[in-house]
């Protein structure tokens, strides 16, 4: 007899789990389909704000969105994801790659990066799209908190040599901040591997590809 | 009843308060207090996460076995933050990647749970949904002194960023309260917050004190009186 009360007991509380889970998951779904689209066009509007303060306007005439390439590269990728590098190119001629890329190794987890390269190898800016870093303290790379993005502007892997593109304490020239090596560390890391990519790989990178030619 | 919501009130500001007196909740308290604007953003949320979980549980507390409840309200409180989290990616984009990692981290504000267990699982639903209001306005209260005592010690300024949070037409509602200041950057830090919070208890427990000893003080001036 106790033995059947118990069993019951036990299958009446798991099926009233069971329905909460449902519940409950039903409506997390719900909320996921409601604001689905709106973060998407969130998302998607910010990273063509981004590539817009990074290759102005006037720069292009082409549609950087569409013109875009994704590369698979064992230096760049992130958990063997490709990376998206969009064209900038003006009457024909390449103005600007801009690689979306994430860097591994930031103090709470990945940091996303779009760099922007001109033609001649120099960088034109980089922007952070997403990071996850200690407020107050890693979240300092944010352009809205500091300028140190910018120490980024004009320079390539000839200016400084490629061997000074490390933070100072680790013998470079890039200032970090007080309390907060590792994630400057790892945005340094990332611009000057993608800046060594594209010198390897420039006429690839520019080549157009399938049949969204100069995004025309 | 209208009595009963005044103590309801008074308890999460003040009394019962989550941080000051319960001493609940300090890891999103610690981290992102360093701003005013970060403290609200993470307040706002706490606060809408407390009211809706509080309800829900409030909803179901006569179907709820008590040998089941806690599995039932780690459900609500976890659909709640996740809810919470979608819409304010989809609303407020800009506050939302800033606060990032921490909107999820709510779902480990014991204070939620606590609320849940403590009142809302025996209360009826308008109580519960004041007490999870009270309790995330004084658990917002405190973050926004904390999050401005940090912001004008560690980088001289008031209401900075509040763009992220009000749309672009508040991009200049930042005060710099100190000129020239070079940062103090213990107050930014961790530590920081544990000491500006010790202070605060300390302040609230002093005043606590001194109410006591005035009311005992009349209660022997009015039975000296008497004889």
């Amino acid at each position: 007899m106790d033995m059947s009360s118990a069993k019951q007991n036990m299958l009446a509380a798991g099926k009233a789990l069971a329905i909460f889970a449902i519940v409950s998951s039903t409506l997390v779904g719900l909320t996921y389909m409601m604001t689905k689209d709106r973060i998407a066009a969130n998302e998607r509007q910010a990273l063509l704000n981004s590539l817009g303060v990074l290759v102005s306007k006037d720069m292009h005439d082409n549609d950087l969105l569409k013109d875009k390439l994704a590369v698979q590269s064992p230096e760049l990728g992130y958990r063997g994801k490709p990376v998206t590098i969009y064209r900038a190119r003006k009457d024909h001629k390449n103005v600007a790659a801009i690689f979306d890329v994430t860097a591994p190794d930031g103090y709470n987890g990945p940091i996303r990066l779009l760099v922007a390269v001109d033609d001649e190898a120099q960088i034109i800016g980089v922007r952070v799209v997403r990071e996850d870093e200690t407020p107050g303290l890693g979240d300092n790379i944010e352009l809205d908190k500091t300028n140190w993005l910018h120490e980024f502007d004009n320079r390539s892997l000839m200016n400084p040599l490629e061997k000074l593109w490390h933070v100072k304490r680790d013998g470079g020239i890039f200032d970090q901040f007080s309390g907060a090596t590792i994630t400057p560390r790892a945005v340094v890391k990332m611009v000057r591997k993608t800046l060594r990519y594209f010198m390897q790989n420039k006429n690839d990178i520019f080549a157009p590809v399938g049949g969204n030619q100069d995004g025309k | 009843m209208a009595n009963d919501y005044r103590k309801i009130m008074m308890d999460g500001l003040w009394s019962n308060n989550s941080i000051l007196v319960q001493v609940l909740g300090l890891c999103p308290l610690l981290a992102t207090s360093s701003t005013f604007i970060n403290a609200l953003g993470l307040g706002v949320a706490t606060t809408a996460v407390l009211v809706g979980s509080n309800v829900t549980v409030s909803l179901i507390r006569n179907y709820v076995k008590a040998e089941l409840r806690i599995a039932v309200f780690v459900m609500v409180i976890a659909s709640c933050v996740t809810i919470v989290q979608l819409a304010m990616n989809a609303w407020v984009h800009e506050l939302y990647k800033i606060l990032g990692i921490f909107i999820p981290l709510i779902v480990t504000n014991c204070v939620i749970i606590a609320r849940a267990e403590s009142f809302a699982s025996k209360n009826n639903v308008p109580s519960s949904a004041l007490d999870g209001l009270s309790m995330g306005l004084g658990f917002t209260l405190i973050l926004l002194i904390l999050g401005s005592t940090r912001e004008i010690l560690g980088q001289g300024t008031l209401f900075s960023h509040a763009n992220l949070m009000f749309g672009d037409s508040f991009r200049d509602a930042q005060i710099t309260i100190i000129h020239n200041y070079g940062g103090f950057i213990l107050a930014v830090l961790p530590p920081g917050a544990f000491i500006c919070l010790g202070f605060l208890v300390a302040l609230k427990n002093g005043i606590e004190n001194r109410r006591k000893e005035k009311a005992a003080q009349q209660i022997v001036d009015a039975s000296a009186e008497n004889i």
